[in-house]
């Protein structure tokens, strides 16, 4: 552990802790942020309301939209001389979220990435290649002051460039890896064209994210890389990498939570969920100066782990490897349905990405869910009962994983429309007005 | 002995069975039997042609499922009961019948009964011991 005081802090204490931090918090956000006065207006609620961590919830929700909306600097709360780095996060539509840094949120960044790397076992032994992108996106820099926060030797490397990235790897005896982990399996593929055996490299962990992946990439990067491959989480609006990350345990990432509080929401009502239901993520920054966030709803689904204290120590709750985006979830009757459910559940059926298509419509009052499945060769079957069979077995599988009935539709291939060869996964023919 | 089948997965909509077969129509594959199984929402379209690989071909050029399927040929004698009588040799060697459709072979006016066994080598040995004439395949593709 990076600063087992705080990472290993008992709850009752990291309670106190968070529940003085988030007063100070509102203060700040509240005097100084036009935004955040406005908003707690609204809602009647005052600083002095919020008297410890359980008040959280009486305060507002802000969102990905409202950030915008206050394009470029309407969210911070400090006189811009005060302002030592902005970042901004790429918006697929419209204006970036800008985010700016105190010279103290620098420090607790890097904090919590330093923390991030130690959780793989990194020390100040070792030498970390930052293969995430260095620019406005926060994951090189913010990986770069993270290695350096712990004594390591920071290899700026940025993405791309692969041939030599594997070159000062093996040349320079690099020990810890940051980057997506697609990039890692394409450093893998690389290295083998160039015929260099990674696994006789010194790589000991990797601190892979900022794009979703699965346990079985996971197993897959291990299979070619000698290294614990971990999960971290983070996103510009609340800091840059390092607001969670798995430990050794590969159970769950530890949030950093005496920086960055969670809470678990119904994405359709915003009410708080109990630990180990599954919801949207939303995250207060309790100690950031420049752009103070409260409540910020991040559309990452996941759940907060409700299994008990991790063997490692930590005290940070965990986080499960995130499931999907708000902005996939179907409704359908009252229930949260996400397309990636759907995919699970055919995969496991054959062990291959089948193209699907889900339509939900409405019946008098009843939503109604079909799943259109195309039909491979692997699925194929000459006999009538077997397709039969594979229909009420996808079926079954469907109302056991998501508890909502689906009529199952098995259809020829290439029938399901693809927009740029990717394939469309929901026609909502609801009209919901 | 066995014959090849071609199977090939329909939706259950208007001019897909039309589509498919001119399909192979194009592709110059003559059509020697055929059988249709259908639900309510799909059909298994069941093909034998006189050029099974190059009907294979076209059909997976363009997008289709298809699987190939041995079946058996039999020859139904012409008299009443010669089917039942086929199926009591089956029944009496435990043998189960997947799916069966019939034709009339042009040459030999006779009855041509294609069945699909879920263990053709136990079917095959079992109706040639009851002395029951199988078409070998290169008669059923050139039928």
């Amino acid at each position: 552990m990076f600063n087992p005081q705080a990472e290993a802090m008992p709850v009752a204490e990291l309670r106190k802790l968070q529940g003085q931090r988030l007063r100070d918090l509102v203060e700040r956000a509240y005097g100084h942020v036009p935004f955040y006065r406005a908003r707690m207006q609204e809602k009647g609620v005052k600083p002095e309301d919020i008297r410890s961590i359980d008040d959280l919830a009486r305060l507002p929700f802000i969102t990905k939209a409202d950030f915008r909306d206050q394009y470029p600097f309407g969210m911070f709360a400090v006189p811009h001389r005060e302002i030592v780095r902005i970042h901004a996060s790429s918006g697929t539509t419209g204006k970036p979220t800008v985010v700016g840094y105190t010279r103290n949120d620098i420090e607790n960044w890097a904090e919590c990435a330093a923390r991030s790397l130690a959780c793989g076992g990194a020390t100040a032994d070792d030498t970390v290649q930052v293969a995430y992108g260095y620019g406005l996106f926060t994951g090189g820099l913010g990986m770069h002051y993270g290695a350096e926060k712990l004594g390591a030797a920071a290899l700026p490397m940025s993405a791309g460039n692969t041939e030599k990235q594997i070159m000062l790897m093996k040349d320079f005896g690099v020990t810890v890896l940051c980057c997506t982990p697609s990039y890692a399996l394409q450093v893998a593929e690389v290295a083998a064209q160039m015929g260099v055996d990674l696994m006789k490299l010194p790589l000991k962990s990797g601190n892979f994210g900022a794009e979703p992946w699965t346990e079985a990439m996971r197993k897959h990067i291990e299979e070619l890389l000698p290294l614990k491959a971990l999960d971290i989480y983070g996103l510009s609006e609340v800091a840059g990498p390092g607001v969670a990350n798995e430990c050794l345990e590969q159970n769950g990432l530890h949030v950093f939570e005496d920086h960055f509080y969670p809470e678990i929401i119904d994405p359709a009502t915003g009410d708080p969920l109990p630990d180990g239901q599954k919801g949207e993520l939303v995250f207060t920054c309790l100690t950031k100066e420049g752009v103070p966030l409260i409540r910020y709803r991040t559309r990452d689904i996941t759940m907060l782990m409700a299994d008990g204290p991790c063997p490692c120590g930590r005290t940070g709750r965990r986080i499960k490897r995130l499931m999907g985006r708000t902005d996939d979830m179907l409704i359908i009757r009252g229930i949260n349905v996400f397309p990636s459910q759907v995919e699970d559940v055919l995969v496991r059926i054959e062990g291959v990405h089948p193209q699907y298509l889900i339509i939900v419509d409405r019946q008098g009052n009843l939503d109604t869910m079909e799943i259109k499945v195309e039909v491979t060769e692997s699925l194929f079957s000459d006999e009538v009962r077997k397709l039969e069979a594979l229909r009420d077995k996808i079926h079954h599988q469907i109302k056991a994983m998501l508890n909502v009935s689906a009529k199952i539709t098995l259809v020829e291939p290439k029938t399901i429309e693809r927009t740029l060869g990717k394939a469309k996964r929901v026609q909502d023919l609801r009209k919901l007005t | 002995m066995k014959v090849r089948q071609i199977s090939i997965f329909l939706e259950n909509r208007s001019g897909r069975l039309a589509s498919v077969l001119k399909e192979v129509g194009r592709a110059g594959v003559n059509i020697r039997a055929l059988s249709l199984a259908d639900t309510s929402d799909f059909g298994i379209l069941r093909l034998i042609v006189d050029d099974v690989d190059k009907c294979v071909k076209a059909l997976k050029d363009n997008g289709h499922t298809v699987s190939l399927t041995e079946v058996l040929a039999v020859e139904v004698p012409d008299h009443p009961g010669g089917l039942a009588g086929i199926l009591d040799v089956l029944s009496g060697a435990g043998l189960n019948v997947e799916y069966m459709y019939a034709f009339v072979c042009r040459a030999t006016e006779k009855a041509v009964v294609v069945f699909r066994f879920e263990d053709s080598n136990a079917a095959l040995a079992a109706l040639k011991k009851a002395g029951i004439s199988i078409l070998p395949a290169e008669t059923v593709y050139t039928l």
